[in-house]
């Protein structure tokens, strides 16, 4: 098959790009979209053109390196998927198709499709996760987790801290990602010691990022490669307002 | 640099949750003057006898002055609270998308133009106290007292095809705000529960739905079905 990309290219360094058209021939419906731009990105070397830079490390959905926002999509159009997992076979055939980076003004561009989402990693710096020493692995009976709690932590745990919903986002909001984080420690018995702390300090950080306000649209659990609920969010509130008065 | 970003943000305490918990509380407070509100007023197919006697009630109850200067105040703060918001939220994205997201992914035009809907609201609610509560002061005697005519006013006011319509127009306005804005609310305020998270949407569509038809009823009653002077 064919496809016309249109790709968002920024230099490094630079505060403005632009998109630029590539046609690229002799593709397999059964490549995948990181592997187009591998391609693209041979074609481009062999021209001594730039490659297009792109975030990219496990290529099976589990690690949130990959950062495309594809036709308007982050991860492209499909449900519970990353970017890495998305085929060409998605595609129909002549296709014009338009990449961009995550778009927030938390997340500068570093290059092309890059972008640099260190405010996350800042907002977990300040608290999430359990700081206490627990040596090796203990025996998992000695600490009984309600079955239905144990499921909605695992849920959120499944964040891969990808900053799709910011990305999709009206608002570029990160809640989503925070209420997740917050989640997952606040169901289980080993985050309880820090709860209030960690509340106070992660909303503290998401406000400092300058990610925005939550509209409760959604749009971030529908564009969520792990399909975290937005109930999490309602959680945040309440834990923050909780933490607030005790 | 951690140390230094922890160190700023300790000042920070006037967190977007706080100020969306009071936008839902203030949200939740209109809503509900709102369905108050249009109940009180089905008293116009009493006729108008019934209508004026209960809106000389409302007006003279002993609490009136307080509610209305909560409810103003509510509003205000509202009103406030999202600009405010819808400011932040603009930085924060900034630089727009080529394309916007379709499908599955994509948000609904409704949840886009909330403060649009807020601005509509508002002109409607500035003319409508203009019209009717800072309206001409008719009078009318039954019997005991003279009070207020304000069921000639609703009916005079109805009689123009063009007040109907923009009545229609700002009240399916307002439907499309309360219809989000109410399971909003609770998301905000962080009201959710597995076992009535699914009855959410629907208890904001049944009361934006029933909000709208009681309201839109009034003016196209009047419109349709009183003559000028009746009553
Ligand atoms: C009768 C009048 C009104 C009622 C009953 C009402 C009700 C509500 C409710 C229940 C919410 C949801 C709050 C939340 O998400 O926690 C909301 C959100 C909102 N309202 Fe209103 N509202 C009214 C008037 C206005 C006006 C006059 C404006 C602006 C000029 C406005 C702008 C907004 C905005 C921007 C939001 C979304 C905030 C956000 O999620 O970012 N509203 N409204
Ligand atoms: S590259 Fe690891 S999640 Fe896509």
């Amino acid at each position: 098959m064919r496809l016309k990309l249109n790709i968002w290219r920024q230099k490094k360094d630079e505060k403005k790009g632009c998109f630029e058209s590539y046609e690229i021939a002799n593709l397999s419906p059964d490549m995948s979209f990181l592997e187009l731009l591998d391609q693209l990105n041979e074609q481009l070397v062999q021209q001594k053109k730039t490659p297009v830079a792109f975030d990219h490390d496990c290529r099976e959905g589990i690690c949130g390196s990959c950062s495309l926002v594809i036709n308007g999509n982050p991860h492209g159009p499909h449900k519970g998927s990353a970017a890495c997992q998305l085929h060409l076979r998605s595609f129909k055939d002549q296709e014009e198709i338009w990449v961009e980076p995550f778009r927030a003004t938390a997340f500068p561009v570093i290059q092309d499709l890059i972008v640099n989402r260190e405010a996350l990693d800042r907002i977990i710096q300040v608290g999430g996760y359990v700081s206490v020493n627990t040596g090796s692995a203990p025996e998992a009976h000695s600490t009984p987790v309600e079955k239905a709690k144990a499921d909605e932590a695992f849920s959120n745990a499944a964040c891969i801290g990808c900053g799709a919903c910011v990305a999709v986002c009206k608002n570029a909001s990160a809640s989503l990602f925070v209420a997740a984080k917050l989640s997952h420690l606040a169901l289980l018995p080993q985050g309880q010691a820090e709860r209030k702390n960690r509340t106070l300090k992660m909303v503290k950080q998401m406000e400092r990022e300058g990610f925005g306000s939550c509209t409760n649209t959604g749009a971030c659990s529908r564009a969520c490669p792990k399909e975290i609920s937005i109930h999490s969010i309602a959680r945040m509130n309440r834990e923050y307002f909780k933490s607030l008065l005790s | 640099m951690i140390k230094e970003h922890v160190k700023a943000s300790s000042s920070v305490w006037w967190v977007s949750i706080l100020k969306k918990y009071l936008m839902g509380l203030t949200g939740l407070g209109l809503a509900l003057f709102v369905l108050l509100h249009m109940l009180g007023n089905l008293f116009i197919f009493a006729g108008d006898k019934a209508y004026n006697l209960y809106m000389h009630q409302m007006v003279n109850m002993e609490a009136s002055s307080i509610i209305q200067v909560g409810l103003l105040s509510a509003f205000l703060l509202h009103i406030i609270l999202a600009f405010i918001l819808s400011v932040k939220n603009y930085f924060s994205r900034l630089k727009k998308y080529a394309r916007a997201a379709s499908g599955w992914k994509a948000t609904a035009w409704y949840q886009k133009g909330l403060i649009a809907q807020g601005a509509v609201i508002l002109v409607f609610v500035i003319l409508h106290l203009i019209t009717f509560k800072f309206g001409v002061h008719y009078k009318i005697n039954y019997g005991n007292e003279e009070i207020r005519d304000l069921f000639r006013l609703v009916v005079e006011a109805f009689q123009n095809p063009i007040t109907v319509v923009w009545y229609i127009v700002a009240l399916l306005v307002l439907f499309i705000h309360l219809f989000h804005g109410l399971s909003s609310s609770f998301q905000s305020l962080g009201l959710n529960h597995p076992r009535f998270n699914k009855s959410i949407k629907g208890i904001s569509l049944v009361y934006a739905v029933l909000v709208t038809v009681g309201y839109i009823s009034l003016p196209l009653y009047v419109f349709l079905f009183m003559q000028e002077g009746a009553g």
